[in-house]
């Protein structure tokens, strides 16, 4: 791809990308430090994750604040015009993501204040999907990578089928041991973040199929296995 | 070189391997496409790409520059724009043109738009004063001219003079009208009447635009051809070839990674 003759636009072009990943990956940690918090107990790192939250959101007005920036005095077009709104796009499921992280390490600090619970679910397994989503999803805007955003739509079905098992197994527990109730409905919620998450990741890996491709491939009943 | 489009209305304007030389140069290389009736067609490009070669082929143009060779078939209505009993002049009455930088006639404004008819062969008086007042509404310009139709039209503004050219243009009852810049010599304002009005024209007339402005081409038209070294590398409507072109020549253009 040849560069713009325009060298500001094409540096605030690069500038919009970075900041895009910057925010993945910050937004990647809080999953990490979140999930680590819950599964040590560890209440003051969820504090730091709570605190941190801030910093995503101020990416996600600044991202707006450079992708309006663009529209308004470059007229972008094609390319261009569909990273500009991607990136957009891909914010806002970006910050969802941190809320959600935010709002497990609140449940972790309200786990690490009661006796252990148990489950037998993996919830690591869980996490460990639904973050690898997330990475996939930006790996792919970042390579322009439409089979690995493909990739990363199915497997949304797994993640799905984990948190309904995980579900079933709660609602077993909660129904043989009444003292397990409030954990249980916490971890319960934890997993319904997990899924949350891996819903965002999908949002971000179809936009970034039709930054690619100029096509949409949302809202379909299945995802295509190619474009 | 390029499957054929479906448009959403009849085909105006047929072109098939229309290919031009000036002497040993070539501006146009075996060009193929297809403009449909009522409708914007914008053409765009960067300076020498053919473009205007292409528009002025249209309605004859090139027919009087010199050393001038044209192969291909340009066809209205599928009658051949270059057959041998057509007249150029009647082509030129069907096929109307606005240049980029105004010229009205250094007479009355009346007169400017009278023009044409009359050397058509009309003389009667109270025809003329309705043609007169059809073109210039339809040109958007009769409201501000009404009363002074007996003034010096050099005496009008840069975009009234345009819009006068436009009157001009369209007093003869043309079916296509070609447009060749009609926008760059004009102020943000005078511009935005011109778009506007250009979108009034489209459902009586064919249009054709040449502009070097491409968020003009994007806001006007339905569709758009970009041109490069005489060949037409994309053709496609506007809305795609300005969000997602098939091209990576288009691309790089319309992006501004270019040259």
């Amino acid at each position: 791809m040849a560069l713009h003759t325009d060298r500001v636009f094409e540096s605030q072009l690069v500038q919009l990308r970075t900041a895009v990943l910057e925010m993945g990956g910050l937004v990647e940690d809080q999953i990490a430090q979140a999930m680590r918090a819950l599964l040590e107990r560890d209440a003051p790192l969820a504090h730091t994750v709570i605190q941190r939250d801030h910093v995503v959101n101020r990416f996600d007005v600044e991202i707006d604040d450079l992708s309006l920036k663009l529209l308004a005095l470059h007229q972008p077009a094609a390319r261009d015009l569909r990273l500009i709104t991607t990136a957009l796009k891909i914010t806002t499921d970006l910050e969802r993501i941190g809320d959600l992280a935010a709002n497990i390490a609140e449940r972790a600090i309200e786990l690490a204040a009661e006796p252990p619970l148990r489950p037998a679910v993996d919830l690591p397994r869980l996490a460990s999907l639904a973050s690898g989503m997330v990475h996939g999803s930006l790996d792919a805007f970042v390579r322009e990578d439409v089979a690995l955003s493909l990739e990363v739509c199915a497997s949304d079905d797994t993640i799905d089928g984990l948190h309904a098992q995980l579900v079933h197994s709660l609602v077993s527990t909660m129904a043989a041991d009444a003292s397990t109730i409030e954990r249980a409905m916490r971890v319960l919620f934890v997993s319904k973040c997990l899924e949350r998450i891996a819903d965002h990741a999908t949002n971000i890996a179809e936009m970034v199929i039709f930054m690619v491709k100029g096509r949409s491939i949302r809202h379909l009943d299945t995802v295509p296995r190619e474009l | 070189m390029q499957a054929a489009l479906s448009f959403d209305s009849p085909i105006k304007i047929q072109v098939h391997d229309l290919s031009v030389r000036y002497g040993a140069t070539l501006a146009l290389d075996r060009v193929t496409l297809e403009i449909p009736e009522r409708r914007v067609t914008a053409l765009i490009g960067p300076s020498g790409c053919g473009k205007s070669t292409f528009l002025r082929c249209l309605n004859r143009m090139n027919d009087t520059i010199r050393n001038v060779t044209i192969s291909g078939r340009v066809q209205v209505d599928g009658e051949d724009l270059y057959g041998e009993q057509i007249d150029p002049v009647v082509v030129r009455r069907r096929i109307g043109m606005v240049f980029q930088k105004s010229n009205p006639f250094p007479k009355s404004i009346f007169e400017n738009v009278a023009y044409g008819p009359r050397i058509h062969g009309l003389r009667d008086i109270v025809a003329l004063r309705e043609i007169v007042e059809r073109s210039l509404r339809q040109a958007a310009l009769w409201n501000e001219v009404h009363d002074r139709l007996d003034a010096s039209a050099l005496d009008l503004s840069g975009g009234q003079q345009q819009r006068l050219c436009i009157a001009r243009a369209l007093a003869v009852e043309p079916e296509i009208l070609l447009m060749d810049e009609p926008a760059s010599a004009l102020d943000p304002l005078a511009t935005a009447k011109i778009e506007e009005l250009i979108q009034e024209l489209k459902r009586d007339y064919t249009i054709v635009i040449v502009t070097h402005n491409m968020q003009q081409a994007a806001r006007v038209s339905d569709y758009t051809a970009y041109f490069y070294l005489g060949r037409l590398v994309e053709f496609g409507p506007t809305e795609v070839l300005f969000t997602n072109p098939q091209k990576p020549e288009t691309e790089d253009y319309i992006t501004g990674r270019f040259g």
